[in-house]
């Protein structure tokens, strides 16, 4: 996020996009909700009706990874109505002027067509976004996992730069990460074109930096991401070392990991449970949990925290650090001798110009947000306050292009996926907690009545979903949550894995999988011979894990 | 500060202390450490004026006024705790406890759920002076696995109520009748999972006397020990509130928000809250595995073999196909010095940059 939590409940309005905060976010939300209260406006884009779009003012039911449109056509709008902020674009800017004629061509009509929402509701959000002292975005993977996440971003920070609503106290552009420490994974160097602190591996003074380091020559290029080396499986990539990750489950094409994983020669997993990707791996090592470990995590808002142990792990379980340590120790290389966590986040502050100014002890009171450049700096709970760290923000001149694949006649639902609010994405640990069945006990496809009827299929009763890649049986709900001709499933069930459908294009610049649309058929299939058996394996031809 | 640039003050306790415009009377006074009894105020709700306990003396006021409705204002002087207003007290105490079965609560019921029988304690108040009647009725029917709704022990000071549509903006919890026959319900007066009740637990934070309790905690209520707690952040999405997990043992009994956690002032959600047990689940690997190479079945190992084993095979596939055949994949969810050691197992141990994380997916 540019700016921290504390600035949630300080806008005028609130743009909320591709983020179903009330689910995947609950205590963030209820600082928008506050906002509200206080006489903030809010405006909501999302195919589905989340419980946000109940609570907005103008709500933007757009059609899956039509964004692009929707937003160029609001920047068209305060374009159009002189909703400027241009001392900020003079100041700070750069291609002001040729993003301003690039989106005199997109009109509301026009992104009308594509993303299917009125023009002047259009036209209403554009004013009210443009028209605010203090306008913020917020988003989350609604708008990254898209083949143009990239470009829905930048369209993002268009409207940011164009209005001058960023480096002030509610305003920025925000996005929402999904999990605990996946800010930290980032900061921690685990990218394959990063260093610890986001330093490029690609620039000579960095490599330099790590050598000496790590006391061994580094490669000078990028490294694949994690969808080629699945891709190069058994070919290029040989063995892998996959960490608290359910690979299978969790991400995109099932069958396809599958595959990838099990032609591998060596597959070595760290984890709490015996997970679906672990039943798969050569070795599995036993991790210690969450309360069980010492460590540091970042959030949302760059926030540095301590993570502290309170009870001992089951067994001989061992934090991943100790695990990794060992195994390098074993592979006979130097430098693999740490003996504490405190020891291994230190190395990381001393390598990383974003940390300089942490260490293990000054982290112990959550007050830092990074970036923190020297000890007695007091953190960054805003970024750009002072102009761009890179000079200006750069307007980025953006088209719409169509989802890879597109609803047609043999596919003509769109399928997206998500999370709810009381399973935590594969259920290892939701799932493993009493009383969460309560609330959630099996996923249930949403569909719209309309659709329920024109296709035959019942309320509570099966449908089969199917995609190029593959088939899955699930019992339907009907809800007037899901548009016409949408669907919408959690991946957060392992007897109804969507993931075996998903997979169809990938951001070019991140690879990121196009999770959000995925044109599906839907038809009525006659219950599972006995319920509590998934009844997949058939279906999928070959047998579900135990 | 006032409006030309002098200090504001008041006297309290006969000690003249500054203030800062809009704090109220209770304010100042916890500031000034004066411990005024209060039973419906949670520093993170607007003030409600219901309990009467935080009432003050004020110099030229009729009356007796609540602490914490009244603004300070320039050269009031207040007295908290005279013997006429302590006398008041314990006789609200008297009534209050009047309409109350239990005055024992287990800690584990919540946060605030000791607020009343401190009091009680502090004032010697005696429960059984009036002749109270209990308001509101108890939903022991209600079978949800996470709130426990013994109304019986409600004393209507509507912190749930407030704490559900100020802080959470759910406003599941609602109010029907009056004085005696006051009772806190649900919409339509049915379960909480037929209600706007997200679970997030909010309520059984905040209440003072039990009434509200955490079931998934009251159920470790016979784990031997003493409850000590650890500041720790929230397993699950990136906003990362702080928790004070409580355990007794080896044992986690409950977990507490962090009233001063930065991400989340005090809240958390249904998960955060009582999404904790799937650490001692029965589930948990406990001892490495390795694939047998006769049966090709996972089997438990020896950390000395599940390493040896590892690193041979990682070896002779570096041996085979070369240092960037090896690909590693560190975990949203585990601590930076897992993600950082495993980044440094690629480039430290390999030299390539083949490392990368779940976000992707």
């Amino acid at each position: 996020m540019s700016n921290p939590l504390a600035d949630m409940d300080k806008p005028d309005v609130i743009f909320c996009i591709g983020t179903n905060m009330t689910e995947c976010h609950p205590v963030a939300a209820t600082r928008l909700k506050r906002a509200l209260t206080r006489g903030a406006k809010m405006i909501v884009a999302d195919p589905r009706r989340i419980g946000l779009a109940d609570i907005s003012d103008v709500y933007l039911p757009i059609r899956v990874g039509s964004d692009v449109s929707l937003l160029l056509a609001m920047a068209h709008v305060i374009a159009r109505d002189g909703l400027l902020d241009d001392s900020f674009m003079e100041e700070h800017t750069t291609e002001g002027e040729g993003f301003l004629e690039h989106v005199a061509r997109f009109t509301p009509e026009w992104a009308s067509g594509i993303c299917g929402v009125p023009a002047e509701d259009i036209e209403a959000a554009a004013l009210l976004y443009g028209g605010a002292d203090r306008a913020a975005i917020y988003y989350t993977v609604g708008i990254t996992e898209h083949i143009c996440g990239v470009d829905n971003v930048q369209s993002l920070c268009n409207l940011a730069l164009m209005t001058g609503n960023l480096g002030r106290e509610g305003t920025g552009v925000n996005p929402m990460r999904g999990q605990n420490n996946i800010q930290g994974a980032g900061d921690a160097g685990a990218l394959p074109n990063n260093y610890p602190g986001f330093q490029s591996v690609t620039v000579p003074a960095h490599q330099e930096k790590f050598a000496r380091a790590y006391g061994r020559p580094v490669d000078l290029e990028e490294g694949m991401t994690k969808v080629t080396a699945l891709d190069l499986a058994g070919d290029r990539i040989r063995a892998m070392i996959i960490d608290g990750e359910n690979t299978v489950v969790s991400d995109p094409d099932r069958q396809h990991c599958e595959h990838a994983l099990k032609s591998l020669d060596c597959l070595v997993v760290i984890d709490i449970f015996m997970s679906e990707t672990a039943e798969m791996a050569d070795v599995v090592f036993p991790a210690t949990a969450w309360a069980e470990t010492d460590g540091v995590c970042t959030n949302t808002e760059r926030r540095v925290q301590r993570l502290r142990a309170a009870v001992p792990p089951p067994g001989e379980a061992r934090p991943d650090w100790w695990i990794l340590s060992r195994l390098g120790e074993r592979m006979g290389w130097e430098g693999f001798g740490f003996q504490s966590a405190r020891e291994v986040f230190n190395e990381l502050c001393s390598l990383s110009p974003i940390y300089a100014g942490l260490d293990w002890d000054r982290i112990a009171r959550s007050e830092y947000q990074w970036p923190v450049p020297e000890p007695g700096h007091p953190g960054t709970p805003r970024l750009h306050e002072d102009g761009f760290i890179n000079g200006r923000g750069i307007f980025k001149m953006l088209t719409y292009r169509d989802p890879e694949e597109t609803v047609n006649e043999d596919y003509p639902i769109w399928l997206t996926t998500g999370r709810r609010l009381p399973a935590y994405h594969t259920r290892t640990q939701t799932g493993r907690s009493e009383g969460l069945d309560y609330l959630l006990s099996e996923e249930r496809l949403e569909v719209h009545p309309d659709d329920i009827a024109g296709l035959g299929l019942q309320n509570g009763g099966w449908a089969e979903l199917s995609s190029p890649r593959g088939c899955v049986h699930v019992k339907v709900r009907a809800t007037t949550r899901s548009p016409r001709g949408t669907v919408f499933a959690s991946f957060a069930f392992n007897d109804v894995p969507v993931n075996v459908l998903t997979g169809g294009g990938y951001d070019p610049v991140t690879q990121t999988a196009a999770l959000k649309a995925c044109p599906v058929a839907l038809k009525p299939v006659a219950p599972p011979p006995a319920l509590g058996q998934t009844g997949l394996g058939g279906a999928l031809g070959r047998t579900a894990p135990p | 500060m006032g409006r030309n640039g002098t200090a504001l003050t008041l006297t309290l306790d006969g000690e003249r202390v500054a203030f800062r415009r809009g704090e109220t009377i209770f304010e100042v006074a916890e500031r000034h450490g004066k411990e005024i009894p209060t039973l419906c105020y949670d520093p993170r709700l607007e003030p409600f004026g219901g309990c009467r306990l935080c009432v003050v003396e004020l110099e030229g006021a009729r009356n007796p006024v609540a602490s914490c409705t009244t603004k300070a204002e320039p050269g009031m002087v207040v007295r908290t705790r005279t013997a006429s207003i302590e006398v008041q007290r314990r006789v609200l105490m008297e009534m209050v406890a009047s309409e109350n079965r239990d005055t024992d609560v287990d800690p584990l019921h919540g946060y605030a759920s000791q607020e009343m029988a401190t009091l009680l304690d502090r004032y010697d108040a005696r429960t059984g002076r009036f002749d109270g009647a209990l308001s509101g009725e108890s939903r022991f029917d209600d079978d949800n696995p996470f709130i426990k709704r013994d109304y019986d022990n409600c004393i209507s000071c509507y912190r749930c109520v407030r704490v559900c549509a100020e802080q959470e903006g759910d406003y599941a919890i609602s109010i029907m009748n009056r004085g005696f026959d006051t009772k806190i319900t649900t919409e339509f007066g049915g379960f909480l999972n037929d209600s706007a009740c997200t679970f997030c637990g909010q309520c059984i934070q905040t209440c003072p006397t039990g009434a509200l309790g955490d079931l998934k905690a009251l159920a470790n209520r016979d784990v031997p020990g003493e409850t000590e707690t650890t500041r720790t952040i929230c397993p699950y999405c990136g906003v990362g509130c702080s928790v004070d997990v409580m355990t007794r043992g080896d044992q986690i009994v409950g977990v507490l928000p962090a009233m001063d956690g930065p991400a989340n002032e005090g809240a958390l959600c249904v998960k955060g809250q009582f999404a904790f047990d799937f650490v001692h689940h029965r589930e948990r690997l406990s001892t490495p595995f390795v694939r047998d190479l006769e049966s090709g079945k996972l089997r438990p190992a020896s950390w000395d073999e599940a390493l040896d084993r590892a690193a041979t095979d990682l070896r002779r596939v570096v041996g085979k196909h070369g240092r960037e055949s090896v690909y590693a994949v560190a975990s949203g969810r585990a601590p930076h010095e897992a993600a950082y050691m495993l980044q440094r197992f690629i480039r430290a141990g390999l030299g390539t940059n083949h490392i990368d994380n779940c976000s992707r997916a």
